[in-house]
């Protein structure tokens, strides 16, 4: 873009700075042009409602995710769409996309801005394998600790909520998220934000299941108690030894996530990272605390030593003026 | 007033006179890139950071985050290296090392600072990392922190030069009592946050490629800050040296050169420090089968091309007193340190990345980290003559 072209642009949008957008990034998938995305917002103002209520959950949720049962009708995707406003499509459009070509599962999708849950396609011995794609909602979340303005927030029923209203983008949190989920608003040059899955907090809350589960119709996604979710999938592959692997992902990755995974490949044919039981924060913790005890510790030698070099100093001067 | 303008900011010319004067073609040069790097700020501001940027969801961190603060605030450690070697080692030698060491890391600090606040999605929420919501497990709050911190020191350092310019003796008098104290907390804080640049990646441990990413990282980060700073001491005494000669009354040459091989020996002292912790490291994490793959050669281009080979030709050229070598082989060892923040940060991060996917910066990307550099440039011009840096 030339300069003139630049100033006469400028002057076109003077009036509405919020919703620049620029024209020569139409590779973008249209989800980034998604700019003020109210889902996340909405479900924190309903967190900290909730927590005035004071009301006691004794234990979290979880989804677990069947794979070998997904049919890669992206329902799930148009139902979340759908219910946090985010850019859509009609669901037929979603449904088709199997069989076409070139098709949207021609390559590995990530979660962006204007889509808090992608899924994709991988292929086992010529068949095709489906894989649901969001944030896992971790126990001990990386997002949450990288955060320098505590902007997320671990809820007792298990989602892992983000903070508009706070973050300052930095975009650390997407540095340490360990699956990749939280995306950013890059084409908002005033209020960009953080947007990812927040587990349908509001429906959860109203006691409902998230929107995604809710339109699976071929029971690849099942909602409820973190420790039931977790009995029915070693249920399940003890019934079926030769039709799963017995892994249940999430049950231990990075310290626990309130996602599940039952699968007959494994995990890292699909895009899933190879994380052992450490939690993410456990990799920056003994660091912060190096630090916090060198600099206690540390400071008061070194200010005993700047102590006496002044006293020498002084002592020094007042020789002088002595002779 | 006028008076007063002219006697202390335009050293004693008048307007027309100082713009004559200032029309160099240096000069014009620096106007050129400025130009260019203004345009960028308010392309980004205006725009936001999708159009201005290649940043994605894959690539949350860019140049500007390699470049100016890993990178800038490296090679911004003059003033943790030689303050404590000065200060509280009592090295008196060194003295005139000192200040100008102190100036280039405040600016390198307070600029490394602005550079950030493009970066930052929402720039003018900054202040809330100080006062607002505190996220104390992050170690971005601790870098926060030490940032704010150490500006701030900084300026205590300078301030006896800023207040001797003013001629305002009571004020100059009390930094300079504050000087040492500010020393002391300045290096406890300076050796914190070039660690914890290193710490930031540390929750990265699946996206780093193994041969970069380790426990260890926060000490490689501080290890290599301060080879860098030694570096950049001995760069800008030589650049100033040469430019601001005629500031300097009382320069004598044969002295000069022996604090330059001098601290040339502390520099391959600490350059050999880092080359057993790097071999330590590879044989902790049993990395050694990675050497041999396309990551492997690069990683060995990095240790061996810029760390180990400019060792060696140190000792060779502070053993035959080869100052002019001396002083060249600190480029290479900075533009080590550099290929480090931007190994680390950008290429062996996502490394499973196929290499069409990666991420490579704008134009505008770079032309404002150049702005910045010039700026920096500019000031510490600005300053050097005005004040007693370098006497
Ligand atoms: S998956 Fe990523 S975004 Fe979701 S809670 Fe875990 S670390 Fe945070
Ligand atoms: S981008 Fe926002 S939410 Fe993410 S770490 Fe930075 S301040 Fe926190």
């Amino acid at each position: 873009m030339n300069r003139r072209e630049f100033f006469k642009r400028s002057l076109t949008i003077a009036g509405s700075l919020l919703i620049a957008r620029n024209s020569n990034a139409s590779d973008q998938p249209l989800s980034v042009y998604s700019t003020q995305n109210k889902a996340n917002k909405k479900n924190w103002e309903k967190f900290e409602e909730l927590k005035k209520t004071n009301s006691q959950i004794d234990e979290s949720y979880a989804v677990l995710v069947d794979i070998t049962k997904c049919i890669g009708c992206r329902r799930c995707e148009w139902a979340c769409n759908e219910w946090n406003k985010n850019p859509n499509r009609p669901v037929k459009e979603f449904e088709a996309s199997k069989d076409e070509k070139p098709s949207v599962f021609d390559r590995v999708r990530r979660t962006h801005a204007g889509e808090f849950t992608v899924v994709n396609r991988f292929h086992s011995k010529n068949k095709p394998v489906y894989v649901k794609k969001q944030c896992m909602h971790c126990a001990e979340a990386a997002c949450l600790n990288a955060c320098f303005v505590d902007a997320f927030k671990k809820t007792p029923q298990g989602a892992v909520l983000y903070n508009p209203s706070l973050c300052v983008g930095c975009r650390y949190c997407m540095i340490a998220c360990p699956f990749d989920i939280p995306a950013y608003e890059y084409y908002n040059a005033l209020t960009p934000q953080i947007t990812k899955c927040t587990m349908c907090f509001d429906r959860v809350t109203d006691g409902k299941v998230p929107a995604c589960v809710e339109s699976c119709t071929s029971d690849a996604l099942i909602f409820g108690k973190r420790s039931e979710m977790l009995k029915l999938a070693y249920n399940t592959i003890n019934k079926n030894p030769e039709r799963y692997i017995n892994h249940v992902y999430g049950e231990h990755e990075a310290g626990g996530t309130n996602w599940l995974y039952i699968s007959q490949i494994p995990f890292e044919k699909l895009g899933f990272p190879e994380l052992d039981k450490t939690p993410i924060p456990a990799h920056s913790k003994s660091f912060l605390f190096t630090v916090k005890v060198l600099e206690v510790v540390a400071a008061a030698p070194l200010v005993w030593g700047a102590y006496y070099m002044i006293s020498k100093n002084r002592s020094k001067k007042e020789g002088k003026k002595d002779e | 007033m006028s008076n007063w303008f002219n006697e202390k900011i335009l050293l004693g010319m008048n307007c027309r006179e100082y713009i004559s004067k200032h029309a160099t073609l240096l000069n014009f040069m620096a106007l050129i890139i400025l130009c260019f790097s203004f345009y960028a700020m308010a392309y980004r501001l205006i725009y936001g950071l999708g159009p201005a940027t290649n940043l994605s969801d894959t690539y949350p961190w860019g140049f500007w985050i390699s470049f100016d603060i890993l990178a800038g605030i490296a090679l911004a450690a003059p003033g943790l290296t030689v303050g404590t070697v000065v200060y509280l080692f009592g090295a008196k030698d060194y003295k005139h090392f000192a200040r100008p060491a102190i100036l280039s890391s405040l600016l390198g600090y307070i600029f490394a600072v602005f550079a950030l606040m493009f970066d930052l999605g929402r720039y003018y929420r900054v202040f809330y990392v100080i006062g607002w919501s505190w996220g104390l497990n992050s170690i971005l709050f601790l870098i926060a922190w030490h940032f704010f911190l150490y500006i701030i020191i900084c300026l205590i350092e300078w301030f006896p030069a800023f207040f001797e310019w003013l001629g305002i003796e009571k004020a100059k008098n009390f930094f300079s009592k504050l000087g040492i104290w500010a020393t002391v907390f300045g290096v406890i804080i300076a050796g914190g946050h070039q660690s914890a640049l290193g710490g930031l990646f540390l929750v990265a441990p699946t996206k780093i490629h193994p041969l970069w990413y380790s426990a260890l990282l926060p000490l490689f980060f501080l290890v290599s800050a301060l080879f860098a700073g030694i570096s950049m001491v001995i760069i800008e005494s030589t650049i100033s040296h040469k430019v601001f000669r005629d500031q300097l009354k009382t320069f004598d040459r044969a002295d000069f050169d022996n604090k330059t091989l001098g601290l040339a020996k502390a520099l391959v002292i600490i350059l050999f420090v880092y080359l057993i912790l790097k071999v330590l490291d590879l044989t902790h994490y049993n990395n050694w089968h990675y050497l041999k793959s396309e990551y492997g050669y690069w990683y060995l281009l990095e240790v061996v091309g810029f760390v180990l080979a400019p060792a060696l030709v140190l000792i060779n050229s502070v053993k035959n007193k080869k100052v002019k070598l001396v002083r060249f082989t600190t480029f290479w060892v900075v533009t080590g340190v550099i290929l480090n923040r931007f190994n680390v940060s950008l290429i062996a991060y996502n490394w499973y990345i196929p290499l069409q996917e990666k991420y490579y910066p704008t134009w505008m990307e770079i032309a404002l980290s150049l702005g910045v550099v010039t700026l920096i440039v500019l000031f510490y011009r600005f300053i050097v003559r005005r004040m007693s840096i370098l006497s």
